[in-house]
Order: structure tokens, then sequence, then C-alpha cells
């Protein structure tokens, strides 16, 4: 997600130079047809970065859904895309969870790794480090379970790779604050 | 109130119940049943365009004349595709409209069914806000929901997609009363705490500046009356965007023009000297701004504004104030009253002495003709022979728009509208029939160029059907004439297609139109020229010529600062290589 190389915008100004930054949003949504579509086409339409995206319905007798999305750029554009989010009428409410701090995140990926003899066991060797958990196995591959932050999985992957990956599904980040209060 | 009706009547019923009279529409095969229930009643009056568009733009100029939601009624397909142009403009310029689409029936939507499109799909990003109705029972909440949202918070068009059996079937019916919308409250108070901030920096600034925009004017009239007090109590100069003029009167002492592109010298230099900025209801556009990294260096910068996105979005700001500009304005004129708030006298008459020292270039100046009319001179006698009389001003786009802006001078909110954000050609002629609906006795007259006004110019049909008796009032040049002033400026003056070839008799085509026609050439005989257009009681096609090749000026060429602008009597010059003012930065921007 680095700036692109084109020379600079003739409006440059002081936002926008700063370093940048990762930051995990949550929103809280009415689940009503193309809430998703809103949000996402905010996002393309006008130039931010989604690093990953999940959406699932969290209070069913509300309608409620929480997208959780981890984006990328400077501070002072990721707070603009949370007004941006807070603009759009279907929306409750925008957290920016890096922001407030302390928050967990976690993601759940399914990784297929083919092998056979000493492979086999290696990959085995590493999933329990990992704990990972197998929930498919042949005489010649695997599919391991894991869960946990995005960075855990990343180094799984990169360590099966060798061994014989043969494919990944991850599902992206949710995440939640800690303590007692809600969002 | 609940009652037994179809999607139709409660459409019909709702717009009755909100309050609505006028609506602009086009019929077509997925909204008869709404048109069969507007013809058996006599409350909503629907004003029929030649061309959706034409409808969209029509609502914009009743809503922002009015100060009312703008409605529209128009089929689906090519209906919702056509007046897509006219909702993106609302959009830009945060202008209230419902839009009342017909979509084929449910059981059809994503077969490809004859005059379908994805309407919520396509205007999603030119909307605040848009709906599918996917039940009856959905729909009377939709309808009362759709008017809160456009006319709340940062107004905008809301669009709502009712399929042609929701349109059958039969429902119960409930008002208004009892809409309560759960997740859009936008705040309208400001922070009191940061308003008496706002107050202590004001007392405290040596050069400051009220730079005000749109906002105050869609916040409604107590809103221009609370800044006038404001300025009063203060003594602060005060510039306003093309959006916000008349919110402040022209012929106030305080008055410095408006700033930006084609602002006064006055208007920019004290934008880019001063020491406080204190921003109402304006979003810091690009046309305002020039370049950015040189956007008033020295001063600190205060934003009202009831949309957070606003804030920080392309100007780093040193207080933010969220609100309804009424709302803010009325505390902050309060907190200063009760603290007797008072201003540094002697850095001000400093300042207003160096104001003097730019207004003194008289920016606006123009060399005069008595053979050819100038098209600033065309404008000036305009105003001089409207402004006694109950007039609003509508305008196309380009340098005619910019011309209006510069020398027609508003001395009340609501009297002009313009496309701002978008800039959309086409805008005035419809804008000006939505405006003579909501102000029948009213003069309206829509300043245009000779290629903006042949973009709708079917609607002069419209004005004709609905004894309408605007005013088109054409500087014609022959050329798209800010599209030739740019390919001066940037293109080595190689005029590629903006040359206005085969245009029709004006004259001729007002009549054909079953209206008047008026044509003028000399400066001599401007004045009578306008007074017969003034004094026919129908639509007139008023084809003034004008200067060809005329630039508009002052400019801040692109990727310069305010203090950076070119005046007139450099860039008519001969001495002066006037391509070589903009930069290869600033040619790539728009």
């Amino acid at each position: 997600m680095n700036a692109p190389a084109t020379p600079p915008s003739p409006y440059s100004s002081a936002l926008g130079k700063s370093n940048i930054e990762r930051h995990t949003l949550s929103v809280l949504v009415d689940n009503e047809p193309g809430v998703l579509a809103r949000v996402v086409g905010l996002f393309s339409g006008r130039g931010y970065n989604i690093e990953s995206l999940t959406v699932a319905e969290v209070a069913h007798g509300e309608h409620l859904s929480r997208i959780t999305i981890v984006t990328s750029g400077p501070p002072e554009a990721i707070e603009q895309v949370g007004h941006q989010l807070e603009r759009l009428v279907p929306v409750h409410a925008v957290t920016d969870l890096t922001l407030t701090g302390k928050s967990l995140e976690r993601e759940l990926a399914m990784i297929k790794v083919r092998g056979r003899g000493e492979d086999r066991s290696e990959a085995l060797r590493l999933a329990e480090a990992f704990r990972a958990r197998v929930i498919d196995a042949s005489t010649e591959s695997f599919v391991f379970e894991l869960t946990g932050a995005a960075d855990k999985i990343d180094s799984f992957v990169e360590l099966m790779r060798p061994i014989g990956l043969v494919e990944v599904s991850r599902t992206g980040v949710a995440a939640i604050s800690r303590g007692p209060a809600p969002i | 109130m609940s009652k037994q009706m179809t999607g139709a009547e409660m459409v019909v019923t709702a717009l009755k119940d909100q309050g609505v009279e006028t609506i602009f529409g086009y019929p077509g095969g997925a909204v008869l049943p709404i048109y069969d229930a507007l013809f058996q009643q006599d409350f909503v009056q629907h004003v029929l365009v030649r061309h959706e568009q034409g409808a969209a733009h029509a609502a914009e100029g009743y809503a922002r004349s009015s100060g009312k939601v703008g409605v529209l009624l128009v089929t689906s397909g090519p209906g919702a595709t056509n007046a897509i142009t006219g909702l993106a403009d609302a959009l830009m310029d945060s202008i209230p409209l419902v839009c009342i689409t017909g979509q084929v029936p449910t059981h059809l939507i994503g077969s490809d069914a004859f005059q379908e499109c994805d309407t919520v799909g396509i205007t999603r990003h030119c909307t605040k806000h848009n709906y599918l109705v996917r039940s009856i029972e959905d729909l009377p909440r939709i309808l009362h929901e759709a008017f809160y949202v456009a006319s709340h918070g940062r107004p905008g068009p809301v669009v709502i997609d009712i399929p042609k059996d929701i349109q059958f079937a039969a429902g119960l019916y409930t008002g208004p009363q009892n809409i309560q919308h759960k997740t859009y409250q936008p705040q309208v108070k400001g922070d009191l705490a940061r308003i008496r901030e706002a107050v202590a920096m004001m007392a405290a600034a040596k050069r400051p500046v009220f730079y005000t925009g749109g906002g105050v004017i869609n916040s409604g009239p107590e809103a221009s009356a609370l800044l006038r007090e404001l300025v009063q109590l203060t003594g602060f100069p005060i510039t306003s965007t093309l959006m916000g003029l008349g919110s402040y009167p022209a012929s106030g002492e305080n008055w410095l023009g408006m700033l930006g592109m084609h602002g006064t010298y006055e208007a920019n230099h004290a934008m880019h000297d001063c020491d406080l900025m204190i921003a109402v209801g304006a979003r810091f556009d690009d046309r305002i701004t020039g370049r950015l990294d040189a956007f008033s260096p020295g001063s600190k910068k205060i934003h009202i504004d009831i949309d957070p996105s606003s804030i920080n979005k392309t100007v780093k700001v040193d207080l933010s104030i969220i609100g309804d500009c009424a709302h803010v304005l009325e505390d902050l004129v309060r907190i200063w009253r009760t603290q007797a708030a008072q201003v540094d006298k002697p850095a001000l008459a400093q300042w207003w002495k160096q104001i003097d020292v730019w207004r003194a270039r008289k920016s606006l100046a123009y060399r005069p003709s008595t053979t050819t009319i100038k098209p600033q001179y065309a404008i000036q006698r305009l105003y001089e022979l409207t402004k006694n009389r109950d007039t609003y001003i509508t305008t196309e786009v380009g340098q005619h728009q910019m011309w209006a802006a510069q020398h027609y001078h508003f001395e009340e909110p609501n009297r002009w509208m313009t496309s701002g954000g978008l800039g959309t050609m086409g805008y005035g002629l419809p804008a000006a029939v939505g405006v003579q609906m909501a102000h029948p006795k009213a003069l309206v007259i829509d300043i245009a160029g000779e290629a903006s006004i042949l973009m709708n110019m079917q609607e002069m049909s419209t004005a004709l059907q609905y004894r309408l008796p605007v005013k088109i009032f054409i500087l014609n040049n022959e050329y798209m004439g800010m599209v030739r002033q740019w390919q001066q400026l940037l293109h080595g003056a190689r005029y590629s297609s903006s040359y206005s070839e085969a245009l029709p008799d004006f004259v001729k085509l007002a009549e054909a139109y079953g209206g008047h026609g008026i044509r003028c050439s000399d400066p001599a005989k401007l004045d009578d020229a306008i007074m017969e257009m003034i004094e026919t009681p129908k639509a007139v096609i008023f084809d003034c010529l004008v200067e060809k090749e005329e630039n508009c000026f002052p400019m801040i060429p692109s990727g310069k600062a305010h203090n950076e602008m070119i005046l007139a009597e450099l860039g008519d010059d001969a001495g002066v290589e006037i391509g070589s003012i903009i930069d290869e930065r600033g040619k790539l921007l728009v």
C-alpha cells in the first residue's frame, strides 16, 4: 500500500504527508440490503484502502451487523474515513479500535498443505506449535484450521510454503475491545 | 391517522402530508399508477418537463429559492438515468431533493426487463441516501424518512425506487408524525466551550476575515440575518464562495466580493494575509483554496460546519465547531454580546487600510467599448435595470456564470441559483422553471451562454406550457467561452471544438417555441432591449451578442496561490505571453 510513484499533487497540503498507519475500524450498521455496497463503494469512490473486511449480523432482533475494516493511510485520511462512514444513513456508530487501544483482533484461516513422508510430520509438528487443528486429512494432504492474530497466520502460512502449501482461505479480521464496555 | 390505500395513493398522500404543492416529472410505464393517483387529486401540481434532467434541476431551483424540499417523479430505466446529473448536482451543492423513480415489478427485478436498471446501485454514489421499496408495509415510513433525510443535517438528494407492483398493492398508510429516525440524528447545536473559544480568538484577531459559503444559505434566512449581525458587531471583512452569495448583502460596507478562482483581488489577498479565518458553512473547495500548500499560510482557522467530514478534509483547521450555521451563529452572537467582547480596534483599522489598498486595484475593471457589448457591461446593465424588482437569477456554467457572480450584486439569500460543485451546463433554464413555479410573480432570469443553453433548451417548451415568463439572457460569444479561455491559457490557443458552430437563430427559436425573441449587439441599444425583455409577460430568449474573445478575469491560475492572481490588465496586455501563466504543475489540474 505504498504511495504511487506519481509526481506530488499540485494541491498537496500538510495533510496526507505523514506516515502511513494501519487502523481497525468497527462499524455498526443496520442489516439492510445494500449496506455493504454503500460501505465498500465509499472506500473505492474516495480512494481509501481496504486491507481486510468482515461482516456478519450480530444482533438478529435489531437487525444489526458489525463490519470490521482494516484500512491504511495517513492518520488524517483515516479520520476522514471515519467521518465519511458516519455520514452513511444506515451507520449507527464507527469506532477506531486502534485509537481506543487495547483491542483484540482475531482471524480464522484454513490452510491446505500437500506432502508425503517427512514433510507430513514436519507440518504436524509446526501445526501443534501454532495450535492449528487438522480438520481434513488424506494420504497426501492436510487442511489446518488456525485462529489468531493476522501476523500469526502469516507466519504459519510462510512456514507451510516450503513444505507444500496448496491454498489458503482466510476470513479477514474480526475485532473487539477489551474490558466490560461495548464500543 | 392510518388509512387503507394503494402504494400509488400513499405516494401522493405523503407528498400532501409533507406540504409538497409542486413536483416536476415525466411519466412512463413504471410510474403510471402514481400518475393516475396524481390525476385524481388537485393538491399536488405536477409540472411536466421535457427531459428528466430538467425535472431534477427544476426541483433544485424550486428548493433553493424557497427553502423547501424539491420533488421529482420519473420512470424506471432511462427516466432514472436521465435524472442522475441533477442528483449528482444536488449532492455536490447540498440541495434537498426527493426523487421518486418507478421500477419494474418486484418479480422482474434482475431479469433485464424492459426499462429496467439498477437504480439504487447507480444512484448510490450520487445521492445522500436511497431506498428500494420491497414491501408495501415499508412504503409510508420510507416516504416520510426520505423527506427527513433530505432536509436534515447537510441537505442532499434522496431516491425512492418503487416497483410497479408495490404501487398497485394495498396497505395501511401512516402519516409523518411518528417518524423517528433510528440512526440519522445530525448535531445542530454547536459545542458551547468551542464557541466561547471562537469568541476569544475573534476578539484577539488583528487581521480577521469571514469566509462564508452555501451552508449559510441552506441553514435558512435566520442564518443570514445572524451572520449580518455578527459582521456588524465585529466590523470584520467578509467574503463568500459562489454558493454563499446573498447571505451578506453586496452593498454592505464589509463586503469584499466573492473569493476564489475568479474572486476579487481584495477577497483573495485578505484570505492569504489574514491571521484569523472564520469559515462558516464553506468547505475549502479547490476553486476557493488555489494551491493548498500556499493557502493562507499565517492564519488560525475556525471552521463551522454541520458535516464532520468537512472538517480537516483538505485544510487543517485550529478550531472546529460542528453544528447548523444558524444555531452556532446564534450562540456566537449571544456569547459575544454577553461577554461584551471587544475587537482590537487599532489593528482592525490597520487591516481595513490594507484592504482598501487592494480594493483600489479595482480587479473587476475591464476595458469598455462603444462598439461591441462587453459581457461584463451586459451583466452590469442587467443588474441596474432589475435590482429594484423582485428578481431571481439562475445561471448555466462557464464565463457568463463567473461574470454574473462578479457583476450582479445580491442583497438577499435564495436569490442566486447556480451549479457550483458539479458545474453542470444546462442547469440554468430548468432551474429558472423551478424558481418561477415557486415565485410566480417574480422576475426570473437565467443568465446563460449560447453553448450551455442548448444543453436543456427543450425546457423552453415547459416554460410556455405553464405560462412561466422566464427570461433567458444569453451572453452569446459563439464560443464555449471558459473552454476557449483555458485553451488560450494552456494549449497554445488551439481552439479544439470550442467554437459554437451551426448555432440556431435564437430569436426564431424563441418564436418557434411560442416565446419572444430579442437580439442586441449595440451597447447603446442594450438598456432598451433589456427593458423590452423585462416587460414582456412571457418567456423570452435574449440573444445578447458580446465581445467574442473576452477573458474572465481576475483569475487565480491553476496551481497558484491567492496572492499570485492575475488581473485583467496583465491578461489583456499584448506584451505578456498569456500561455505562460500556468506552469507544468498547474496544467495537470482541472
